[in-house]
């Protein structure tokens, strides 16, 4: 198993060059002279000149490559002009909060998911099937941002039982049950749609699987449906989910964005979207670089687990 | 059935394609209808609630009219979601082609990109493109068209690689036919069906994502307003003005609900595997309707079966797949079942404990006594307490059989647990016994192996080993031995003989080979189209057998050691079961078959020991009793 991890952490350094390649590839799109570009077309001359050498921006673009890489490498991600402070200080303030809501959401959408997907393979076209497919599809169209404003009009708003907005209050003790309290809703937000697809593929993993000659071999023993359906019938059809609870992961910890606008979350979400706003690139590109490199290794943990659940993969 | 009817069929893709095609509509009259202009403010009408004068839907917070916004906006944000899926995918599909038909590194380097591209949170990888472009509602639609098409490009490279290799293509190169259009005649009328099933359910995410680039402030800027802006502009009086966020919100949701309505049946329609319904999951037991009275069962039968009729129901057509059959087995003997495939040896054998697959399976009629009680129609939960427990089953392919993610050892146990309350421990010494007892060599270090570790025939060892945990009455081997290699099956057959003598088992034992049931069996039933057609014990209807049929079976049995042994000496196939003739269902293939034959239903008259169902006999039997 260690030999197992070792591997693919050295396969994924590729996949990380790869990603710092195609975040750097996108930033050189800029059009025209990215210093014009923050600093306005009022600047004069000489400050576009000094911010353009301040940002390394005279010297062809491989050499620029591997000094960003080389510094990114040694944990200098640069300095965001519009926040005054290094990019790597902001990104990690930032993520921790990102972390704490998508990390929530990912175990949200896959307990619930999965077991909705089971529960509806189990009870194919009966009542529950439907509703829960109905659901579903509901869930898989709303935007989520739309979710969190009538959330926050409903259960905030009107009924007065969640605070509306930020992470933690302004005044007042933190600890985790205030934390709850602010994250409950965001989180919920969050995980309607992943939780709709990952329902979805279990739904259709669980019938997969208990058309399997193994699943009548279960019933011929005795084994009684509860069993059938949650020991043998998932087991089997986690190893097609799993996967999918992978591409979730990412899409919560992207999905974010949208979530931490509604609610005044301070993730790196949020911070991203200003950053795009005021033009400040290097908080845009070491931002992207470090969530995506997360994922990248969030995915080597999905692998692993895969590779537990499943004694057929060659460790 | 055509694409557009099967779609039709499905009422959801159909509401889908109502909506859906209301709300295009709205989209393309909007400019003619009248209006006020979406941009035009007015504070002193500031937050107008819905149905006051002069405004349908109310006003937002600059007094715009948010009816006409809602329809220009939608107008917006339909053209760039269709917009972005068309670019997403015809580059897509241009990249996965180009990677797909030319293979090797072309293939190699596309796919190393791709899958670069997709190892990114994609959300993040267009606020990437995003902030390189600046934002902007082109930019937008941009980048969600990019963040896209590695994903078509994957999809369908796939399909690509499958047709790239097929004989016209292959002919077409021959003939000397140019890449290009290789292309366009041969390669892209096979994926097109890929690339529609491909956008119609991605359209929806990416009127969302387009959507959702807007209502962060990167997407369309005022005055102009798409969906998402709308809905973003809206927030900030959410508390105090909910309507204006609602009706953008409600709106975005009709669309996407409808898309993925319609991407659905489009789906369903093309994909053929999901077309035919297979997808349906069998139930824990076996659906039972049966009609008419409950037969007795006869003499001291441990398992006795009389008229059993199972059918699948399949749409609308029935396929009687067992049609009335009666045997029994009494206590230490074994009964052979034998005939060819679709015979419906295997479906009696699994009626017995209500396991035929159901949806489509359905006992209509018959019983199964067992030690004189009805187990067709019997509560679900004591016919689960004598699965495995009184009557065992083993299967045919036990690399399919057993499950492959949970070790035998635990397999074992499992099936001693579910019956008997007894520690992990106890059940793991008898598990450990039971290996023994079917002969597995360190059978200790066997417990810890997954059934894919084993040869195929100690996995069938392991296959018997679980059927004896409970010390079971009876065992219903299905083709036991027919995936094992001639000395494995051997070996296997003796096993079983032996544990019959020792624990004085009943086995139910079905198969497609004579020289089987000649080696194990007491008495043999042959069956054919669901129904049995000769019976007796087994060395008289090897010496003479009276079924043309039996005489065609036996015929064919090979001597021992020649390998794998089949039924391809009789000519013709079996009756679909759908569709008897009446009369003797054999009468096709029988070359003594006469007029009488086919006249009208031909009883199964007794022998003396024997049974018979045929006018013209091989041999003479003895006169009926
Ligand atoms: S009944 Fe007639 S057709 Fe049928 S097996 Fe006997 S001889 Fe052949």
């Amino acid at each position: 198993m260690g030999s197992y991890i070792l591997k693919r952490l050295v396969s994924a350094i590729p996949v990380l060059l790869g990603i710092t390649v195609i975040v750097f590839a996108i930033m050189a799109l800029i059009p025209g002279d990215p210093a014009t570009a923050i600093l306005g077309s009022y600047a004069t001359p000489e400050n576009v000149e000094k911010l353009n050498r301040d940002l390394g921006l005279d010297k062809p673009a491989v050499q620029r490559y591997f000094i960003w890489l080389s510094n990114m490498v040694q944990g200098d991600f640069g300095r965001s002009f519009s926040l005054n402070r290094p990019v790597l200080d902001e990104v990690l303030d930032r993520f921790g909060a990102t972390l704490v809501l998508a990390g929530t959401s990912f175990v949200l959408c896959s307990l619930i998911g999965v077991a909705a997907g089971v529960v509806s393979a189990a009870r194919q076209y009966g009542f529950a099937d439907k509703a829960i497919t109905f659901v579903v599809l509901l869930g898989i169209s709303i935007p989520s941002f739309f979710l969190g404003m009538m959330m926050i009009l409903i259960f905030a708003v009107q009924l007065r039982w969640f605070p509306a907005s930020g992470m933690w209050p302004i005044y007042g003790d933190r600890n985790l049950l205030v934390l709850l309290d602010h994250l409950l809703m965001p989180a919920l937000a969050l995980a309607v749609v992943a939780t709709g697809v990952v329902a979805r593929l279990s739904r259709s993993a669980m019938l997969e699987v208990l058309r399997q000659d193994y699943i009548r071999t279960a019933r011929a023993k005795g084994v009684p449906e509860r069993g059938v359906i949650w020991r043998h019938a998932l087991r089997a059809a986690m190893v097609s989910i799993i996967p999918v609870l992978g591409i979730q992961a990412g899409f919560v910890l992207s999905g974010a964005v949208y979530i931490e606008m509604v609610f005044q979350w301070p993730g790196v979400g949020r911070m991203l979207v200003d950053a795009i706003l005021k033009r400040d690139i290097l908080l845009v590109q070491g931002g992207v670089v470090f969530v995506a490199a997360c994922y990248v290794l969030f995915n080597i943990v999905v692998d692993v687990a895969q590779s537990l659940l499943d004694p057929r993969i060659k460790t | 059935m055509s694409f557009l009817s099967l779609l039709a069929r499905n009422r959801l893709a159909l509401v889908g394609l109502i909506v859906m095609g209301f709300v295009v509509l709205l989209a393309l009259v909007t400019p003619l209808l009248p209006l006020a202009d979406p941009d035009v403010t007015n504070t002193g009408n500031r937050f107008l609630k819905p149905f006051s004068e002069g405004t349908l839907l109310g006003t937002d917070h600059l007094g715009r009219d948010l009816l006409s916004r809602l329809l220009w906006g939608t107008r917006l944000s339909l053209a760039v979601g269709f917009a972005a899926a068309v670019i997403a995918a015809v580059l897509g599909a241009a990249v996965g082609i180009v990677a797909g038909y030319y293979g090797g590194r072309v293939d190699n380097l596309i796919m190393r990109g791709v899958d670069m591209l997709m190892a990114f949170p994609y959300i993040l990888l267009a606020l990437a493109i995003v902030a390189a472009l600046g934002p902007g509602l082109l930019n937008a639609l941009i980048a969600v068209a990019a963040v896209n098409i590695p994903f078509f490009a994957r999809n369908i490279r796939g399909i690509t690689v499958g047709i790239a290799h097929k004989e016209f293509v292959d002919a077409a190169k021959l003939a000397g036919m140019r890449d290009a259009r290789i292309i366009v005649s041969e390669v892209l009328p096979n994926v097109i069906p890929v690339i529609v099933i491909a956008m119609s359910t991605t359209v929806g995410w990416m009127i969302l994502e387009t959507a959702g680039l807007s209502f962060l402030g990167l997407g369309s800027q005022p005055p102009q307003a798409d969906l998402g802006s709308m809905l973003g502009e809206a927030r900030s009086a959410l508390i105090t003005n909910p309507h204006t966020s609602v009706v953008p919100g409600v709106m975005i949701l009709i669309i996407v609900m409808a898309i993925n309505l319609l991407g659905d049946g489009v789906r369903d329609a093309l994909d053929p595997r999901l077309r035919s319904g297979a997808l349906t999951r069998p139930m824990a037991a076996t659906t039972v309707r049966r009609k008419g009275p409950v037969p007795v069962p006869e003499g001291e039968n441990v398992l006795d079966l009389r008229g059993l009729e199972t059918q699948f129901h399949v749409k609308d057509r029935i396929y009687r797949a067992v049609g009335g059959v009666s045997w029994g087995v009494k206590p230490g003997e074994c009964l052979g079942i034998i005939g060819e495939s679709g015979s419906g040896k295997s479906v009696t054998a699994l009626s017995v404990m209500g396991l035929v697959a159901s949806p489509p399976g359905v006992i209509t009629g018959g019983a199964v006594h067992y030690k004189g009680e009805d187990l067709v129609g019997a509560p679900y939960e004591r016919l689960r307490s004598l699965r495995g427990r009184e009557v065992a089953y083993i299967f045919q392919d036990p690399l399919a059989t057993l499950h492959p993610l949970y070790k035998v050892g635990d397999q074992l146990v499992e099936a001693i647990r579910v019956h008997h309350h007894v520690s992990d421990k106890e059940a793991r010494a008898k598990a450990l016994g039971l290996l023994k007892d079917v002969r597995i060599p360190n059978a200790e270090s066997r417990l810890e192996n997954y059934p894919h570790e084993m040869s195929g025939g100690m996995r069938q060892r392991v296959g018997i080993a679980m059927a004896l945990a409970n010390d079971p009455e009876v065992i219903i081997a299905d083709e036991p031995t027919t995936a094992l290699d001639v000395t494995v099956q051997a070996q296997i057959l003796s096993l079983l003989d032996t544990l019959r003598r020792e624990k004085g088992l009943a086995i139910v034992f079905i198969t497609h080979d004579f020289g089987v049931v000649a080696q194990l069996c007491d008495r043999v039933a042959v069956m054919y189209a669901g129904r049995i057609v000769e019976e007796g014990p087994t060395q008289m209807v090897l010496d003479a057998p009276a079924h043309p049929y039996t005489r065609r079976l036996i015929a064919c049995v090979p001597e021992l050691g020649e390998g794998k042994r089949e039924l391809h000496a009789i000519p013709g196939l079996p009756p679909a079961v759908n569709d008897l003739p009446p009369g003797c269902a054999f009468a096709p293939r029988c070359d003594k078959a006469t007029e009488a034959c086919r006249q009208g239903e031909i009883a199964l008259e007794a022998h003396g020991p024997r049974k018979l169902r045929c006018l013209f006999p091989e041999t003479e039997l003895e006169a009926a009793q």
